[in-house]
């Protein structure tokens, strides 16, 4: 049991669990985002401000999941929310995923808005019943009587040495569910705006974050600064503009993706580069408009490759107007279709980094030199 | 579970058998007259000594106020249960509803009794045999009928089928085994969050039991003290499956750890009250959880594809419909107390009966939903994403 694990039992693995540091250090080593003139914010601490902005708009808003008070977080996403709002709005669980996530979806069918925590999303799989079953379809068969303003968040895809079990992209399998929303987060500004968007939302809604992108700085503008900042869910962000190949990625990917860019610039490739930021529901219409200017595309996720987040893009594209406007395949770059290794070299062969993704986006240009 | 079988006549009593390993009994004709019954005040009554048990608390007492206006509509809305189960059955064979249908036919005692001693402050959530739950708290019998059809007038607007139902005062009505309970201590949460002081009575069967997640519902339940009562509806059978073939402990009140709870005879519609009350009591002033399990009878099957006679006898059936039946033992009640004639309950039967005739009537000529309707409430109404696609892309649905 990796929990048991990481705290107690195995101290080799305690970097793993020591998430917080282990992202800051990583952090450090990061390309930074913030410019000079622009306050810079940590992933971490946009999530944290969104959660006590909406708890102090709406007592109705509550905090459930393990180690979310006392502990301040396993990743200290919650940090200083008990001490501010007290242990009836922050409410430590038990080791009880099933139970805790039907328990917050009921408080929700009673009008609560929870926000339901899991440590990691792979924990989520004991859960999953309840998000799918109880949470998604309740509405739905309820002719409308029942509503369901839940969020289920907590990192999700792949970290870093903490082999199969724990290193999953679940973005395909809530993006496949009727009734369920589904936001994927990237940056600070991503993370506060479309976490309270989810707060506020009247659905149930899935918001996966990073475990890598925690400790990583963003620069905030005055207005995402605000405690009234919200993005809409289902819209995507492009990032970069870029004339030559349109490169579409969630969360991390990214990260990756602008490396890649960068790297594109360096031989004359215009790449631009999309963020998703929402996978359910998904924004084919601003990938359309920036294939029709670029008449290429590439799709990157960490996720598996079989009927993934790209394998859906791709067969809207296809189906689409758009698909008149390609001048290559569209291409996948995604997590290999095998179990996360543990190892560093096999891990590092087993997710999309820079290079690959600049290889492919040449290959989509025909340059493959 | 032995209570049921064993039944009241089994057990030879003696002084050597302490109480507490006295049986359980099932009559659904064992109260008694405690003072002369009245036409206009409320009077007492008295439970039979073995109607109920108790783990880690006493036992509710034995005494029972009730009135004639209260016996009488429990009376009505029992036949009428029963009558609209009927009719479920005879649709269902008809080929008029589709899918799974499970009736609660010889389990009325449980949702009437419940519906008698509870407010519609309160919560009840359940599984999939739920029909009289939704019609006594805010539905009507035309709009669940309408809902097996799967007519606009159902009460899901014909979205959710006979497992989906749902009203204000009752929160389901869920299809997934054991998943309604971790729900319902949800409600309760939400309750003491709220500083309401109602009870949430979550439901859950026999063969439910068994799943992880009611283990821990009732640790989050007990550890938070949340004003939940959970209620196991113990029938024998879970699906094909007998209580003593599924569960290493049979006695289903005593598995709440450190929750207290209660055994009652399901079949006395009397005894449901009191326990539903003494419950109900415990829970709002502050006790945390309690269990309360019901030892109670389907007379049908699991679901209409069930005969429910390959792993009981039909004589076991016939013996729980002859000798427990709860509507006669309420009819009983209301006759040798001399609160109503033979005559007077046949009427109320007829009535029942004829309410019912005319629900089906209604429902059948209720339309299939607008093609329309396939789109709407999969997310609330302004929240929508701006085009849902339907079987191919042309097809789909913009909001």
């Amino acid at each position: 049991m990796s929990r048991a694990a990481f705290t107690r039992i195995a101290p080799a693995l305690a970097h793993a669990r020591a998430g917080p540091a282990a992202a800051l250090r990583r952090a450090a080593l990061a390309r930074s985002y913030a410019t000079q003139s622009e306050q810079t914010v940590t992933v971490r601490d946009a999530l944290n401000s969104a959660l006590e902005e909406e708890m102090l708009r709406d007592d109705r808003v509550f905090v459930i999941g393990e180690e979310v008070a006392r502990y301040n977080g396993a990743y200290k996403v919650t940090k200083g929310l008990m001490d501010k709002f007290g242990e009836k709005r922050v409410v430590d669980t038990p080791i009880t995923e099933m139970g805790f996530a039907g328990l917050a979806t009921g408080a929700a069918f009673a009008g609560l808005r929870p926000v339901c925590e899991f440590m990691t999303f792979n924990f989520a799989m004991q859960a999953i019943d309840q998000i799918v079953n109880s949470a998604a379809k309740t509405h739905y068969m309820s002719g409308g009587g029942v509503t369901c303003p839940i969020v289920f968040r907590g990192p999700n895809g792949a970290a870093a040495g903490v082999a199969a079990q724990h290193s999953q992209d679940y973005a395909a399998w809530y993006g496949s569910i009727p009734g369920l929303k589904v936001v994927s987060p990237w940056s600070a500004e991503d993370c506060k705006g479309l976490l309270k968007a989810a707060i506020r939302d009247p659905n149930p809604v899935v918001f996966l974050e990073n475990e890598m992108m925690y400790g990583v700085s963003f620069p905030m503008s005055e207005e995402a600064m605000s405690d009234n900042f919200i993005l809409p869910i289902g819209k995507c962000k492009v990032e970069r503009e870029g004339s030559d190949v349109t490169i579409v990625a969630h969360s991390l990917m990214v990260t990756r993706s602008l490396d890649a860019a960068d790297e594109l610039a360096k031989e004359g490739i215009k790449a631009e580069v999309i963020n998703l930021r929402s996978i359910r529901p998904l924004d084919i219409d601003t990938i359309k408009k920036s294939i029709q200017k670029t008449n290429r595309l590439v799709i990157v996720e960490g996720g598996f490759p079989a009927f993934g987040v790209g394998s859906e893009i791709c067969a809207q594209v296809i189906e689409s107007e758009a698909f008149d406007y390609l001048d290559a395949p569209v291409e996948r770059v995604t997590g290999a279709d095998v179990p996360t290794p543990y190892a560093i070299n096999l891990e590092a062969r087993a997710f999309p980094d820079g290079p690959v993704i600049a290889k492919v986006a040449k290959r989509a240009l025909y340059r493959t030199n | 579970m032995a209570s049921l079988a064993r039944a009241r006549t089994a057990l030879p009593r003696t002084r050597k058998i302490a109480p507490f390993v006295r049986t359980l009994q099932t009559a659904a004709d064992s109260t008694q007259l405690h003072q002369d019954a009245s036409h206009s005040e409320p009077f007492s009554v008295k439970l039979h000594e073995d109607s109920f048990r108790g783990y880690k608390t006493d036992a509710p007492s034995l005494d029972l106020e009730v009135t004639k206006d209260g016996l009488l509509k429990m009376y009505k809305q029992m036949a009428l249960m029963r009558r609209m189960e009927q009719a479920a059955d005879s649709l269902y064979r008809q080929k008029l509803i589709r899918g799974f249908c499970h009736l609660t036919i010889g389990q009325e005692a449980i949702s009437v009794g419940m519906e008698q001693a509870l407010t519609r402050q309160d919560n009840i959530i359940s599984s999939y045999r739920t029909h009289p739950f939704a019609v006594l708290r805010g539905g009507t019998v035309v709009s669940l009928l309408g809902e097996l059809l799967g007519r606009q007038c159902g009460i899901s607007k014909g979205k959710g089928g006979s497992m989906h139902v749902f009203t204000e005062s009752f929160q389901g009505g869920h299809g997934i085994v054991g998943a309604q309970v971790p729900l319902g201590a949800g409600l309760a949460f939400a309750a003491k969050y709220q500083e309401k002081p109602v009870a949430t009575y979550t439901m859950y069967g026999d063969g439910a039991s068994n799943q992880g997640q009611v283990f821990e519902a009732f640790n989050m339940a007990k550890l938070w003290n949340l004003p939940c009562v959970f209620v196991c509806e113990n029938n024998k059978y879970g699906m094909g499956t007998s209580a003593e073939r599924s569960s290493s402990n049979t006695e289903y009140y005593t598995r709440g750890d450190k929750i207290p709870g209660i055994q009652a005879n399901g079949m006395d519609i009397l005894a449901v009250v009191k326990a539903v009350q003494h419950t109900k009591d415990w829970v709002v002033s502050g006790n945390g959880p309690i269990l309360l399990e019901f030892v109670t009878y389907r007379y049908g099957g699991h679901s209409m594809s069930d005969p429910g006679t390959t792993y009981r006898t039909r004589e076991e059936v016939q013996r729980m419909r002859s000798t427990q039946d709860p509507i006669r033992g309420l009819q009983r009640y209301l006759e040798e107390w001399g609160l109503a004639s033979e005559e007077e309950l046949k009427r109320f039967d007829k009535d029942a009966k004829a309410q019912v005739d005319q629900a089906v009537e209604e429902a059948k000529a209720s339309p299939l939903p607008e093609d329309n309707e396939l789109w709407t409430d999969i997310y609330n109404k302004g929240s929508e994403p701006s085009y849902i696609r339907g079987r191919e892309r042309e097809e789909g649905h913009h909001f």
